[in-house]
């Protein structure tokens, strides 16, 4: 375990002082895969050959969408689950159980609640058998260094989110790791709660006191990781694979009103709502375009809420994507995930980082509910396959009832079982919204009329 | 303490298909034929054994209390020690559970007093002439009805130990060892807790029952409480029943006021929301001990004991952890494993097989059969007054919270009251008025059980949301609508897990309410406890047997019938919030 006396330069100057022996990378991951198998046989790959390297002295993001297998990928660097293939390795040793000079930080804090804070803090010098006066002298330090100092005797549940996730990093960082993980440490918090601890733990990265060589951090969020990290790779989903690599050479502590600071946003914005493929209108028995479309949950409150906030003014139907979740309080993820499905039915369009409704959009804006409820049907039949066919079954069964169970072992065959369950979900939702058939939750039948 | 959140692990919601639960009943039952088996010698005279007699002195009353609490507390350490050990080998391997839950299942119906007919004779040959091999005796019987529901407890927490938590400790390599007295016990500490309070309240039943046992020949009468009423049920002497009931409401007294309310009161700190309860639970007796200083300096040695060891570096044996993640499980090692189970319920159903048919024939089952049907009705009838009875009177409590706060204590007192102590009473009056046994012997079997619906249905009741009372006082919904609409579905879950309860509770104390005796009258009901005791007493073996077996049969179909379709049912459409 290294002592924590070796010395690091600030992150803009790249040069680091280290031992002669660890010239090779922190981490080192090469086309790692990961897929767990589906009921239909076939294997659904969450991550596809992901390439990865870590060196010492840098910050580096993992950005995506919610599910994209970041989690996954950072699971596998702690060693807590194996890839199917590939090679991953950390400071030359394969990766088999969790390495040591690694530690993590969780995105619930992960605190013992039985525990007081220093006996949390404690835990894992405790499990490596360091003695009683050195781990009790280890953990003061590190519970000063995060500024928890006077609550080593509170237990988590009388603390704030933002002091448990400090706890979390105190007992991070008291054992010294190489690399320290981070699991969206902050998107438990509040708004400005994350942002004090963003700013104290950039302050001590750059002030070098943090025992540490460097940090892998998954996020979600675009401005934080531009404003924290060296280097961001994003992550694209359905298989999970690096797609673009992206450095950052501001000199810390980076100011978010900065207009290079702002291009970059800008510019991540665009890359992560460039579509891979085009996507044409239903074909069935085509994956992923047809029947398989895995569907997100949207209420249809918030996607007309949206769409008459997209008409009216200051937009008049275009928005910039980073103006319009700033001024609708909305994180990155949530923003992609509400233009996809406008997108998707649509009603508007998502290109180089802009939001722009489409006619029918600026339609469906100025309808009364009744028309709004007939627009909406016409293109949940016209552009989302699984509807037309629920409601082809039902118009040709005399009984016009179908069970719910039909479908989803139909949709199983094209995607893991909650994705199934979340597209039934807005299957149902959408449906009744746009009155076009009802759904019974006791008998889970799917039919044509409402229950008297 | 949030009742509910507490009380349903109880009930083992694994899915699992019923031939375990088959198979799990034909190892039991082939379990005590070999038991039987084994212990031919079933006549022990009387003088072999080196005890004092008992007298009715009410003097005694005091060690013959401290005697009864001393067996309640040592098969409470038992029950402990197996709930560890069973728990968390059911929880760590997949193969091992495929039968331990089923088993605990199949365990949980047996009638407890069933199971003493054949340690009793277990036990006094393990240690011929002595009293120790009685004792043992009766402290198995006791830990019967502790084990299981504290065992299902434990067995469910560590199936649910949140996931976050579990990767912290592997990525701080904590061996498996230390994980387990780190993250695992700690974890299911509130719900283990609970249950062993639970198990003991429910344990005096049968402690007092236990303490004076007739098998065939063999008679056994340790000094405590429960001995001390059967001698005077014998000698009619009903002051002497009296004092017992007096001695015995002192010892629950100090029993809650010293150790259970200061046990759960400290529990709560392994509770684990993450926000400080809004009413946490107190107690008198743990602020002084906490306030106090030469008490606590003696427990630092036990508690730097307990971290030493729960330190130690060792981790699980391999061929034993089968852990889940690490791809799919070898299934030869699985064949093998269902072939040897398979094996051994083909063995054990066969002897229990022959050695049922020596003595019994075709009709003795059919008999058996009825018998249980009876009692069933029984059941079924009492359940329902109990409900008519008490759910308007416990939500009638529930919605006053002061009132609530000081009734609810006193209706878990009373259910942890042994019940069969004011047996007597009831009968001196059946017999002075020549009523019909079949009749008024029943409400014996629920005299101690009723109250845990009473309870129950007051949590229920105070957990009430105060703002869907508003919103029904608003709309002005009154008289039955308001019940049907506003307050049974509320409470339904509630009432449901107190339901389980009583019903549990009465078929196990059929096999003492349904045979009473006063002197030298004795009444029996007919039903299938009255079978299993008379064949008890005359030393009838198979016919213990096949009672004791159709007695699971009914109590697992019941709770797999009606109890558990309800409970999930109450689970999916009525929870609150």
């Amino acid at each position: 375990m290294p002592s924590a006396s070796v010395a690091f330069a600030s992150a803009d100057q790249g040069t680091i002082m280290l031992d002669q022996t660890t010239k090779a990378n922190l981490l080192d991951i090469r086309g790692v895969c990961r897929s767990f198998p589906k009921g239909s046989g076939e294997d659904l790959k969450v991550l596809d050959k992901v390439d990865l390297t870590i060196q010492a002295g840098e910050i580096v993001g993992l950005l995506g969408r919610s599910g994209s297998g970041k989690s996954t990928l950072l699971r596998i660097i702690a060693g807590l689950i194996a890839p199917s293939s590939g090679d991953a390795k950390c400071r030359g040793e394969t990766i088999s159980g969790p390495p040591n000079g690694v530690s993590m930080v969780f995105q619930s804090f992960a605190l013992f609640p039985w525990l007081t804070v220093l006996q949390n803090v404690e835990l894992g010098l405790e499990a490596l058998g360091v003695d009683a006066t050195e781990r009790r002298k280890r953990a003061l330090a590190a519970i000063d260094l995060i500024g928890l100092d006077g609550f080593e005797s509170a237990y988590p549940k009388e603390l704030s989110g933002g002091m448990r996730q400090r706890v979390g990093f105190a007992r991070a960082l008291v054992v010294h790791p190489d690399l320290l993980l981070m699991d969206e440490p902050f998107s438990a918090l509040d708004v400005l709660t994350a942002e004090t601890l963003r700013t104290d733990l950039v302050d001590l990265w750059i002030e070098g006191r943090l025992p540490i060589k460097s940090v892998l951090m998954v996020t979600h969020n675009i401005e934080e990781a531009v404003l924290m990290c060296d280097r961001i790779l994003v992550f694209s989903s359905n298989p999970g694979r690096v797609a673009a690599e992206i450095k950052v050479e501001l000199p810390h502590p980076r100011n978010r009103l900065d207009p290079t600071f702002r291009q970059l946003v800008d510019s991540i914005y665009a890359r992560m709502t460039q579509r891979t493929e085009p996507k044409t209108p239903a074909l069935e028995g085509i994956h992923g375009t047809g029947v398989g479309m895995i569907l997100q949950h949207v209420s249809s409150n918030v996607l007309s809420g949206l769409i008459e906030t997209l008409a009216g003014p200051p937009y008049n139907g275009r928005a910039d994507l980073p103006v319009l979740a700033g001024h609708l309080q909305l994180e990155a993820d949530e923003i992609f995930h509400l233009g996809e499905s406008l997108q998707l039915l649509r009603f508007a369009q998502l290109s180089e980082g802009d939001m722009v409704l489409t006619e029918a959009g600026m339609r469906f804006a100025h309808l009364e509910t009744d028309a709004r409820k007939k627009l909406f049907a016409e293109h949940l039949m016209n552009y989302v396959p699984v509807m037309g066919l629920i409601r082809r079954v039902l118009d040709e069964r005399p009984s016009h009832t179908a069970p719910e169970a039909r479908f989803r072992n139909e949709l199983e065959d094209y995607m893991a079982e909650d994705q199934a369950d979340e597209t039934l979900k807005t299957i149902v939702s959408w449906a009744r919204y746009a009155e076009l058939f009802a759904y019974d939750e006791q008998s889970e039948t799917f039919s044509l009329e409402n229950p008297h | 303490m949030n009742l509910q959140e507490i009380l349903s692990p109880r009930l083992g919601q694994a899915l699992r298909p019923n031939i375990w639960d088959a198979v799990a009943l034909i190892l039991v039952i082939g379990a005590m034929v070999l038991i039987v088996y084994g212990g031919r010698q079933t006549t022990l005279p009387l003088s072999a054994l080196d005890v004092s007699p008992v007298s009715l002195d009410p003097t005694n009353l005091p060690l013959y209390a401290l005697r009864t609490t001393m067996r309640m507390l040592l098969a409470i350490v038992c029950s402990i020690i197996f709930t560890f050990v069973y728990a968390a080998l059911a929880a760590k391997s997949r193969r091992a559970e495929m039968v331990l839950i089923p088993l605990l299942d199949i365990l949980q119906s047996v009638p407890i007093l069933g199971f003493l007919t054949f340690t009793v004779v277990f036990f006094l040959n393990l240690f011929p002439g002595s009293v120790f091999g009685a004792e043992l005796a009766c402290v198995f019987a006791i830990f019967t009805s502790q084990a299981w529901n504290m065992t299902f407890s434990m067995y469910q927490s560590l199936r649910n130990v949140p996931k976050d938590l579990e990767e912290a400790t592997q990525s701080f390599h904590l061996s498996g060892w230390q994980r387990f007295w780190r993250l695992d016990v700690p974890f299911a500490m509130p719900g283990l807790i609970w249950n062993t309070m639970m198990s003991m309240s429910g344990g005096w039943f049968f402690v007092v029952a236990s303490e004076a046992i007739t098998v065939g020949n063999t008679t056994i009468t340790l000094p405590g409480i429960g001995s001390y009423v059967a001698l005077a049920i014998e000698k009619q002497n009903l002051s002497a029943i009296g004092y017992a009931i007096l001695t015995m409401l002192l010892v629950i007294i100090a029993y809650d006021q010293l150790l259970f309310r200061p046990v759960v009161a400290w529990a709560d700190k392994f509770r684990f929301e993450q926000t400080a309860s809004a009413t946490a639970p107190t107690s008198w007796m743990l602020d002084l001990f906490r306030r106090t200083r030469a008490l606590r300096a003696l427990t630092y040695p036990f508690a730097a004991l307990k971290k030493a060891i729960s330190n130690l570096r060792v981790a699980w044996p391999k061929s034993l952890m089968m852990p889940r993640e690490k791809g799919p499980p070898s299934r030869v090692v699985d064949a093998i494993w269902l072939v040897l189970i398979a094996a051994s319920t083909c063995y054990a159903g066969w002897r229990a097989y022959t050695y049922l048919s020596a003595t019994l024939s075709p009709a003795d089952v059919i008999s058996a059969f009825g018998y249980g049907f009876i009692t069933l009705a029984r059941v079924v009838v009492l359940i329902a007054l109990a409900t008519l009875i008490w759910v308007p009177v416990g939500v009638w409590i529930g919605l006053r919270p002061r009132l609530a706060e000081r009734i609810q204590p006193l209706a878990q007192f009373l259910a942890a009251f042994p019940a069969n102590l004011a047996f007597p009473v009831f009968v001196v009056v059946i017999v002075r008025y020549g009523l019909n046994p079949n009749v008024w012997l029943s409400p014996l079997m629920i005299l101690g059980t009723q109250w845990y619906i009473l309870f129950n249905v007051i949590a229920g009741a105070s957990a009430f949301p105060t703002d869907l009372r508003e919103a029904a006082g608003s709309f002005h919904l009154k008289g039955w609508r308001w019940w049907v609409k506003v307050v049974l579905p509320g409470i339904f879950p509630y009432y449901i897990t107190g339901a389980i309860t009583a019903s549990g509770g009465s078929w196990n104390a059929s096999i003492v309410a349904e045979v009473a005796s006063w002197g030298d009258t004795h009444l029996t009901a007919t039903g299938l406890g009255a079978y299993i005791a008379t064949a008890t007493e005359t030393g009838d073996f198979p016919r213990v047997v096949l009672g004791i077996a159709i007695m699971c049969i009914l109590v697992t179909l019941f709770n797999r019938l009606l109890w558990r379709p309800l409970y999930a049912f109450g689970e999916r459409r009525l929870r609150l919030g």
